[in-house]
């Protein structure tokens, strides 16, 4: 492998990696959130949004479409920039 | 369901075409069944949307579909907890674990973590964790199974395991995983639209209004039933669980062997988003259902007909839908346990057989013939083991074991798997550490937990303060893993490294 490729596929690695660990924290930290207020304020999440919708079941479902919108970042980077790099690193071996 | 426990006849007609033609696909699938990559992977002819819903359907238990609704119908709020924890794996998998196991691997998730260590210590402590998880997984399936066939069908629980076990077999022996595949997608698409158009039928009656229904079962059981209860009291055991749920999906085998199946991590990626978009959508019916059962049938006709109100969804579709749709949706349910066992079953076969034979008995070189019946032979030891598991934990309160499987596989898989591919020093003394001691403690920690001591073995006090161990034996392994990577230097490993790298973004064809 050139030295240019071995750097070029470096550089992808690190980013990949970066984005990977920043969207999981940020996946945990949204649901371990969700999880402590459960346990530390239920006076709060019983609280009513609008008659019939408590806080803690809004919150609920956004932590699902929590998980639907980094699935969506995730993939917009993976199928754009990711892959174009991908693929000219593998036209080049 | 004043006939529960009495032969539905629609169930039972709607049972025989489920399984009619899912051995018509398995036949099919049968003839272009020739080699192990066919037997293990599809011949990696799966599409994403086809893969998207097969995971979907591998995930989705009945644990899901009748637990969670019976959770929620008896206490409210605190069963869609569950609802959520049970799909916030499925980001991590996407980022952390579903392209570097199609580049790196072919059949087992142990192919990737033994990539560039030795393989038979490695190969043997994965197939441990993986027989482990697929086993507590399988009794609690079987366990399921017999229960709600008496319940719905008026089987015997004997002869409801036999059947699950028969059927299972016949699948995966003869269409080995593209017949497994297609079981999971037919399955899927009937659980999908089941729990849609019973969800639709409720809302019927509360001008297609969520909020309206919340509100009414808010008014016939108190305002409480829509915040949290009783279920989160201590936050280290809900922290707990949430890790094991979290990180056990990633290191589900029956999960991960399906990354195979697709041509390549492109495709492993469309996938995932399509299994994410179709899981997270059936968790919010599960709001609809649960709440729908509470105020439509009621808590009391619910815990009537069983005490653990697994029987709050079949009871639910009777009441909107009558009996022709009841026997709709026991079939589903009855199609959904099938198709997560044929799955559990072969990925412990193929642990066994391309993990244990191949690799360690025969050092990595087996004629193709040879691969594809010892795989086959596994099946059947696996069928008979899943029979004799579920005869014999008859009668015992089994679902604390679908946790416990999570825990094992966070514990024992997840760990090894993301420091195989991203930390450079892993040795394979620090992986065969970090897969046993994470298998041993969390068995350990279940076996002295309060679920196990108190309320199985009848004690005052358990030594082990938490339901889940996640919380314990997850950093335990990373730490395992870790500390003894840096005692135990593995030169070979890693000068191997650069070239993982290079395949787990590249590929290998």
């Amino acid at each position: 492998m050139s030295e240019d490729r071995k750097s070029i596929l470096k550089t992808l690695s690190a980013a990949q990696w970066r984005l990977a660990l920043r969207l999981t924290l940020a996946m945990m930290a949204v649901y371990f959130g969700f999880i402590l207020l459960v346990a530390y304020d239920k006076p709060l999440l019983a609280t009513r949004v609008l008659p019939g919708l408590s806080l803690g079941m809004l919150l609920g479902s956004l932590v699902i479409v929590t998980a639907w919108v980094l699935i969506w970042i995730y993939v917009r980077w993976a199928n754009g920039h990711y892959d174009t790099t991908v693929a000219s690193l593998r036209e080049k071996r | 369901m004043a006939q529960a426990g009495s032969p539905n006849l629609v169930a039972i007609g709607f049972f025989f075409v489920f399984v009619a033609v899912t051995l018509a696909i398995t036949w099919w699938a049968a003839r272009r069944t020739q080699t192990a990559e066919h037997f293990y992977a599809a011949g990696r002819s799966v599409t994403g949307f086809q893969n998207g819903l097969a995971l979907a359907g591998d995930y989705m238990s009945a644990a899901s579909f009748l637990g969670i609704a019976g959770l929620v119908a008896l206490s409210g709020f605190d069963g869609l907890i569950y609802s959520i924890g049970f799909l916030v794996g499925w980001p991590i998998v996407m980022f952390l674990i579903a392209e570097p196991l199609r580049n790196l691997g072919r059949y087992t998730f142990a192919d990737v973590v033994a990539y560039r260590l030795r393989a038979a210590p490695v190969r043997i402590a994965a197939a441990f964790g993986t027989l482990a998880v697929v086993s507590f997984y399988l009794i609690a399936q079987m366990v399921g199974a017999g229960n709600l066939i008496r319940l719905l069908f008026g089987l015997s629980y004997e002869m409801a395991v036999v059947i699950v076990g028969l059927v299972m077999l016949a699948y995966v022996l003869f269409g080995g995983m593209l017949a497994t595949t297609w079981v999971q997608i037919v399955k899927a698409v009937l659980l999908l639209s089941g729990a849609f158009m019973l969800a639709m039928l409720v809302l019927w009656r509360h001008h297609m209004n969520p909020l309206a229904l919340f509100q009414a079962a808010a008014a016939r059981y108190g305002e409480g039933v829509l915040g949290p209860g009783q279920l989160v009291s201590n936050p280290l055991d809900a922290i707990s669980l949430g890790l094991a749920l979290m990180f056990g999906t990633a290191g589900l085998p029956h999960i991960l062997m399906r990354f195979y199946t697709v041509p390549d991590a492109r495709t492993a990626r469309t996938s995932v988003s399509y299994a994410t978009a179709f899981i997270g959508f059936f968790y919010l019916l599960t709001f609809i259902l649960g709440f729908g059962a509470m105020e439509i049938v009621g808590r009391d006709a619910i815990l009537k007909i069983d005490k653990g109100g697994n029987m709050a969804a079949p009871l639910l579709a009777q009441a909107v839908g009558g009996t022709g749709f009841l026997g709709f949706i026991a079939a589903v349910a009855f199609a959904t346990i099938l198709a997560v066992v044929a799955g559990l079953t072969l990925s412990g076969a193929a642990a066994l057989s391309h993990d244990l034979w191949v690799h360690v008995v025969r050092k990595g070189s087996a004629p193709e013939a040879e691969q594809l019946r010892v795989a086959r032979g596994a099946t059947v030891l696996l069928a008979l083991l899943s029979i004799v598991l579920g005869i014999a934990f008859k009668g015992q309160n089994v679902a604390y074991m679908v946790g416990l499987a999570f825990a094992i596989a966070a514990s024992a898989n997840f760990p090894a798997l993301v420091l195989a591919c991203f930390w450079r020093p892993f040795s394979t003394r620090g992986a065969q550490a970090s897969m046993i001691v994470g298998t041993l403690s969390a068995l350990t920690l279940i076996a002295l937990s309060p679920t196990v001591q108190i309320q199985i073995l009848g004690r005052t006090s358990a030594p082990f303060p938490l339901a889940n161990p996640g919380l314990i034996t997850i950093p335990l392994s990373f730490a395992v893993g870790i500390v003894v990577s840096l005692l135990t230097p593995d030169p070979a490993a890693d000068a191997a490294f650069p070239g993982l790298q290079e395949r787990l973004h590249l590929g290998g064809d």
